[in-house]
């Protein structure tokens, strides 16, 4: 910048360059005292940093301004009176000025003002009165000064300006790049999702689908776009997926989640999850719907499949015990005050013969037929057929009107099987045997019509097969009795519930007692007393004979001891009852022995009473454990001889000392028979004795109620007798009074 | 991970910021319409703002001579703002060239501008982050790299804390920045406050609330329990012009017109 500041005329700027030129020479410009001295810099620098004091923000303290400014008043000094005068140096110093960030305006304002006074008046520029120069000079310093600065401000400001919208630009790029960045990584979820994603609009128009989404429904992204939403309603969607929907297009709710069918393009059903989110603008108005849709269907055929195979038997398709179960339940639920519920139970009779015999495969071939038979002729509303298991099936009736409607259905059956059933090159002739049970469900639950079912079908198949029973409570009360019974016999046995009592048997011709039947008896804590009628049948249903009958013997033995030790020789024999199965217990014989060697009874004084065909018509270990008890030395007597089928060739073979006969032949002996009857009687009395004594046996009449039946007896020769007459059966003091 | 430093959406030009309207104040053109809109509006509610900031930054210049004075060649200029004139750096560099500089603001422009400043500058690095995160600012690759945790070191809070709401514990934030520093470590700290000045405070207020960081003034004793952990030098906690003026100032008649808190506290 040499040049000089243009508008300054030449002669005038000479004029005012001859004065100053006088004056440098007085006073040399930079010399100690000189205009440029410390003293005139520095007062001015002062004054200057004093003007401009707050107008603008520089990074200085103030003595630092002060040297700053001392730098630039230099500066300004020199180009003022500078020969030839040129101003521009004070462009410099403006531009220095806002380097240093003088940039307030009223730092400018001070300094132009300050310029045109305290530089010529500190300098002493007016004293010789040539002020003209003098001021065009200053105005010329000025003039450069405030364009250096404005030159430099503009600069610094375009600078700032420039610096500051590319920093933007920068961040704006480097935001963008990073938007790109994440867009790119949520549209490549969007395009790789393996899920099916869907966005539509609120009024359903659907605009963007996913490959996953197109796939799963076989359409084209613009046959898509052609579609509404709704357009995808299935006829049996629940009432609720499209509620939800309605809700969420309203922006009543922020999204659902359904289990929902969609018909792809070629007509296929599939099923699939739905979950719909709704998407709100900043100002929370819904904007945009997304779908996001998986594809379930095999999940779900495999849940149904599986659901199915749960509550279906495999081989006859028909509903299984678990569904028969679930709708009986249901059916009590259901059912209220006046419900009713009935069930068949069938079971096929002999259908183990025909798996056995013919095989598996055409066992299961005739299960399926009659699955079907039955399922035509009963399976309607209301009514289920189930198989539950092997050959057994059940049939509910879940609101029965009567019995009589289970009835119907259980005759219906039993024809609808007399039809004999061809499986393969077999014609098979089939059977069922039916429990029937019909109830109000009040007061009674599944479990108990299922027992009662069970039970009657054990009934029909009793009462002979191929028909139906009915339930009946008292019949199931006697059961449950007996049952009971059965089940509390081994510990009634351990808690000393039974006891024997006593029936003397009557030597006739002198009236001497000979011995004592033992008579068990059961004194039950529910039941009360129990006469042997009411449980020895069931005992040898159940084997538990064998331990009682263990029992008995031993008791009657300990008790004949005691006998024995009393009265020596004169001491009853003990006639002991012996059911079927206990004589044929392996361990009789060793039993008897035992007891006896306990006890210490001489065998002779112990007589085991058997039935005719516990002894006749049996095999030969029976025979063999008579035969050694026998040889042992202990008496064996036929109980209630003439009711069976005797073989009396045979009884001279049987190990047998003593016949006892009926009662019913007795009873005929009494005196006052009008029809003549007791004349027969007395006969075949009179052949049996003679028989019995031609084999060497005793003979004992039973159910001696009369004395004339006694002495008819007598007459006849019986030996012995036993009855009412002589005495009824009691507790051992009775027989240990008579013999004392 | 290649997240960006910041989250889209940052830049919204139809904001002012605080950052851009402080260079306005300071004279600067490092700043738009709608910073100087604001700036002016507030200048028309309380003329002497022009003046409070650069009295502000002027504390900022004596404050970092003080922490040169006393040794420390490392500064942490928390909500550094627009690089203006009187940088941190510029201050340390006339005493010791050698001096560390980070610089962190949560504003991406300035952040960018300063990074264009400072380009090329191996001792001063510009973290763009949250203050009110310290492990995060931290453990910053640029003050891992700049700043040894074994030296003391200065940390800048200056005209930054009244934009930090009581909701995020300021004094909680100033503890945990503390306890990563090295003993005879300082804070330097400058806080707005609306003692002496309340009929302006609460106009100011709302005018920046229209920025991305409204403003939170402070009373006297708000502001010193921020030094806790810290012994406050001389003379305390005081308005801005009076914290060791240069000794050639002249005694401000009207300290009370500086509407700011200013102190350096050392870390024992």
């Amino acid at each position: 910048m040499s040049r000089p500041a243009e508008g300054i005329p030449e002669p005038r700027h000479r004029l005012g360059l001859a004065a100053l030129a006088g004056r440098g020479r007085e006073t040399a410009v930079g010399g100690e005292d000189g205009p440029c001295g410390p003293d005139v810099v520095g007062g001015l620098a002062a004054a200057w940093a004093e003007a401009v004091a707050g107008t603008s923000y520089v990074s200085m303290s103030r003595s630092e301004i002060e040297q700053h400014l001392a730098g630039l008043t230099r500066q300004l000094v020199t180009a003022l009176l500078a020969e030839p005068f040129d101003p521009t140096p004070a462009r410099q110093v403006g531009a220095a000025m806002v380097a240093a960030h003088f940039t307030g305006t009223e730092t400018l304002n001070r300094t132009v003002a300050l310029l045109a006074t305290e530089l010529p008046a500190r300098l002493g520029l007016f004293r010789d009165g040539c002020q003209g120069p003098v001021v065009e000079r200053v105005a010329a310093v000025q003039g450069a000064l405030a364009a250096g600065y404005a030159e430099a401000l503009r600069q610094r400001t375009l600078d700032e300006q420039e610096a500051i919208s590319q920093a933007v630009f920068v961040a704006r790029d480097q935001t963008e790049q990073a938007l790109r960045a994440s867009e790119a990584r949520f549209r490549a979820v969007f395009a790789e999702a393996a899920i099916g994603i869907g966005v539509g609009d609120m009024a359903g128009r659907i605009l963007e689908a996913n490959a996953s989404l197109l796939e799963m429904m076989g359409y084209s992204l613009e046959e898509l776009r052609q579609r509404n939403v709704r357009d995808f309603m299935h006829p049996e969607d629940a009432a609720s997926v499209w509620r939800l929907y309605d809700e969420l297009v309203h922006g009543q709710r922020d999204h659902f989640r359904v289990e929902k069918r969609f018909f792809r393009s070629d007509g296929e059903v599939i099923w699939t999850h739905l979950t719909v989110s709704l998407i709100r603008d900043d100002r929370g108005h819904p904007t945009y719907q997304v779908a996001m849709i998986e594809d379930v269907t095999d999940r779900h055929l495999l849940q149904e499949r599986l659901r199915y195979q749960a509550l279906h038997d495999p081989l006859t398709g028909l509903p299984n015990r678990a569904l028969f179960l679930d709708r009986l339940s249901r059916a009590f639920e259901t059912g209220g005050r006046d419900g009713r519920v009935g069930l068949c139970y069938l079971d096929l009779d002999g259908f183990k013969v025909i798996n056995d015999s013919l095989g598996h495969d055409v066992g299961d071939q005739l299960l399926v037929a009659v699955g079907q038979r039955l399922d035509a002729c009963v399976s309607a509303p209301g009514r289920l057929v189930a198989r539950i298991g092997g050959d057994e099936f059940i049939i509910l009736v879940e609101r029965s009107g009567s019995t009589q409607d289970v009835v119907v259905i259980a005759d219906h059956v039993l024809a609808a099987l007399e039809a004999p059933i061809r499986v393969g090159e077999h014609e098979l002739a089939v059977s069922a045997s039916i429990g029937l049970v019909e109830r109000p469900v009040h007061g009674t639950t599944p479990a108990d019509v299922m027992r009662d079912a069970d039970i009657t079908l054990y009934w029909a198949k009793s009462d002979g097969k191929a028909k139906w029973a009915l339930f009946d409570p008292e019949r199931n009360a006697r059961e449950v009795a007996r049952f009971t019974l059965s089940a509390t016999m081994p510990a009634a046995i351990e808690r000393g519930e039974f006891y024997l009592d006593y029936q003397p048997l009557v030597r006739l011709s002198d009236g001497q007692l000979v011995g004592a039947e033992a008579l068990v008896r059961w004194r039950h804590p529910e039941f009360g007393l129990l006469a042997p009628d009411r449980f020895i049948g069931l005992a040898e249903e159940t084997g538990q004979i064998v331990p009682l009958g263990r029992w008995v013997l031993r008791e009657a033995c300990r008790q004949a001891r005691l006998w024995q030790d009393r009265f020596g020789q004169r001491a009853p024999f003990i006639s002991v009852n012996l059911a079927v199965r206990q004589s044929r217990d392996p361990s009789l014989v060793a039993d008897v022995a035992k007891v006896l060697a306990e006890t210490g009874v001489e065998p002779g004084r112990l007589q085991l009473e058997l039935t005719e065909s516990a002894v006749m018509g049996t095999a030969d270990e029976p025979l063999d454990a008579l035969r050694a008890l026998s040889a042992m030395g202990v008496r064996i007597a036929i109980d209630d001889f003439g009711t069976g089928y005797s073989n009396l060739a045979y009884l001279r073979h049987l190990p047998v000392h003593e016949l006892k006969i009926a009662g019913s032949f007795v009873e005929g002996l009494r005196a006052s028979a009008a029809d003549g009857s007791h004349v027969v009687d007395a006969r075949i009395v009179g052949t049996l004795v003679s028989l019995a004594h031609a084999l060497g046996l005793g003979v004992t009449a039973e159910g001696v109620e009369t004395e004339a039946q006694a002495r008819r007896l007598d007459d006849i020769g019986c030996d012995s007798g036993q009855g009412w007459y002589f005495a009824r059966p009691g507790p051992p003091d009775q027989i240990t009074r008579l013999l004392s | 991970m290649d997240r960006p430093d910041w989250a889209p959406g940052d830049i919204d030009l139809a904001r002012p910021s605080a950052a851009r309207v402080y260079d306005y104040y300071l004279g600067g053109s490092h700043n738009f319409a709608v910073d100087r809109e604001l700036a002016e509006q507030a200048i028309a509610l309380w003329p002497d703002l022009p003046l409070i900031m650069r009295a502000n930054r002027a504390f900022l210049r004596r404050a970092v001579r003080f922490c040169l004075d006393s040794g420390i060649r490392q500064f942490l200029d928390l909500g550094s703002g627009i690089p203006t004139v009187g940088n941190v750096h510029e201050v340390a560099r006339a005493v010791d060239p050698d001096a560390r500089v980070v610089y962190v603001d949560s504003d991406p422009v300035a952040v960018i501008h300063s990074r264009a400043i400072l380009d090329g500058d191996e001792r001063t690095a510009v973290v763009h982050g949250d203050l009110r995160d310290p492990a995060a600012v931290l453990s910053s690759a640029e003050a891992r790299r700049l700043l040894d945790p074994d030296e003391p070191v200065a940390l800048l809070m200056v005209a930054v804390l009244h934009f930090v709401p009581d909701a995020d514990d300021p004094a909680g934030i100033v503890s945990r920045y503390a306890k990563e520093m090295a003993p005879g470590s300082c804070l330097v700290l400058s806080h707005a406050t609306h003692e002496g000045q309340p009929q302006h405070a609460g106009p100011h207020q709302r005018l920046y609330a229209r920025t991305s960081t409204p403003l939170r003034m402070r009373s006297h004793a708000e502001v010193t329990a921020l030094f806790d952990g810290f012994e406050l030098v001389d003379p305390g906690l005081v308005l801005l012009t009076q914290w060791r003026p240069d000794p050639t100032d002249e005694p401000d008649e009207h300290p009370e017109r500086f509407s700011g808190y200013a102190g350096v506290g050392r870390k024992p």
